[in-house]
């Protein structure tokens, strides 16, 4: 399917294209449902609760109903709120979160954005939806909101830095930028993955991704106890759906990106295993991250303020800047 | 080939774009609508709203962005580089070590005026 993207273009292939991209925005819509749905249960079975149990089988309607009521609840926006920004603000989060998995090689051969920037192209654009924070912030014209839109852009914009940093080591590594590239050089067996010459760089990437997803023990711009909600205190029915959707879809980047840089993305762990298809082990391994994501939200408590900006500036980003010269000098020693 | 590259991601945004503009506007057929004028004032833990909304805030955010104004920069210096390091050898990485020093010197500066220090202001 992958030589479809080495052919000249037709309007068949831009069908074919169009339709694949339809199918995986409806399988991530599938995706945030159950995961949030999962992410109520396993923390309510490691609290000793049961969770959703009440709406369908098992509760397993529990996240569609959910999502009907945000649909059907009324839409309003404050008066003194700047309107145009206002709508617009949930929007501009939510595109990016979709448009950054395009890149994203789930298998050797399935279509996907082939980018040589593919990286690039995904830090860029997950920036993009800080500003969709900002804005929802200061365009809801409300104390908290601004407050929480502002530790929002803090805490993501100080994050950022060390994430990025993070990945270096893996760029020198592979050198390249092309994520079906940097899979493609991560062998067949787990010891030739990624995340044990970069386990430094694997560590502070994964830190670093759960502070970008907002989530806990990192999700201080949503404190509930706090600051009400942060951001989004204003946004109501489908517009506050929206930032939920967002959330959630970067769960799905995110644990896609880390299966692809460090846990050698469709491979198997051993090479006798290499007959059971790539889609497999790649759902694998992301299931983990993910459920590793919930699991950490049941276990750790909220840190401060204080602690969560010092431990980005004062330990991730030296941390980051350390592991590319580990790498050089781990690539002089092999080479 | 390039074309056809950025084409799924010309797609990929058209769905993103189509999807919230969809959603609400099923929405806006399926949700009621009465407004009063109670509902349209802003929230504040349900006293009436004191001031304008838009406080002012902490110069710290400021001080944050310049930061990463800065080692922004420093990512997209690194990020050419390191794809191409393999080819380039000891002397881009003596050149490398020094851009990250001078940087390093930069965050030590920061982090001794306090500004990394929630607290200090």
């Amino acid at each position: 399917m992958l030589d479809l993207v080495g052919q000249p273009l037709t309007w068949t292939h831009t069908l074919i294209f169009a339709a694949y991209g339809v199918l995986l925005l409806l399988i991530i819509l599938g995706f945030v449902t159950y995961a949030i749905y999962f992410e109520r249960k396993v923390i309510g079975w490691m609290q000793g609760r049961y969770g959703p149990n009440r709406t369908g089988p098992f509760g397993l309607l529990q996240t569609v109903a959910d999502v009907f009521k945000l649909l059907i609840k009324e839409d309003t926006i404050p008066r003194k709120a700047d309107r145009p920004l206002f709508i617009l603000a949930p929007v501009i989060t939510f595109i990016p979160s979709f448009v950054v998995v395009a890149t994203i090689p789930f298998t050797a051969n399935l279509i996907h954005a082939d980018l040589n920037v593919g990286l690039l192209y995904y830090v860029a654009l997950s920036g993009i939806s800080t500003i969709g924070m900002i804005l929802g912030g200061w365009a809801s014209n409300n104390k908290y909101a601004l407050l929480g839109g502002m530790r929002s852009a803090a805490q993501m914009i100080s994050y950022e830095v060390p994430l990025v940093i993070s990945v270096i080591g893996v760029i020198m590594m592979t050198g390249t930028l092309n994520l079906h590239k940097i899979v493609e050089a991560q062998g067949d067996n787990f010891w030739n993955w990624n995340f044990l010459p970069q386990i430094v760089g694997f560590i502070v990437f994964m830190i670093a991704g759960v502070s970008e997803l907002n989530r806990t023990p990192f999700d201080l711009p949503e404190a509930e106890s706090e600051l009400v909600a942060g951001y989004h205190v204003e946004y109501s029915g489908f517009r506050f759906a929206f930032f939920m959707l967002a959330e959630y879809v970067y769960v799905f980047a995110i644990a896609s990106l880390t299966t692809v840089l460090f846990l050698g993305g469709w491979h198997a762990p051993f090479a006798l295993l290499a007959f059971i298809p790539g889609i497999v082990w790649f759902l694998l391994k992301f299931s983990i991250i993910v459920f590793f994501f919930f699991w950490i939200r049941a276990t750790m408590p909220r840190i401060r303020i204080d602690q969560l900006m010092g431990l980005g500036w004062k330990v991730l980003l030296p941390l980051a800047l350390l592991n590319i010269f580990i790498t050089a000098i781990y690539m002089g020693i092999t080479a | 080939m390039y074309t056809v590259k950025y084409l799924i991601v010309a797609i990929f945004v058209a769905l993103g774009v189509l999807l919230p503009i969809a959603a609400l506007t099923i929405g806006r057929w399926l949700r009621p609508n009465k407004p009063t004028e109670d509902k349209a004032t802003t929230y504040e833990s349900g006293n009436e709203p004191i001031g304008e909304g838009q406080i002012r805030f902490n110069i710290r955010y400021y001080l944050y962005a310049l930061m990463f104004v800065i080692f922004d920069v420093e990512t997209v210096f690194l990020y050419p580089w390191a794809v191409a390091y393999n080819q380039l050898g000891l002397f881009a990485l003596v050149e490398m070590c020094i851009f990250i020093v001078l940087l390093g010197v930069g965050l030590l500066y920061a982090w001794k005026k306090k500004v990394l220090q929630w607290t200090s202001i």
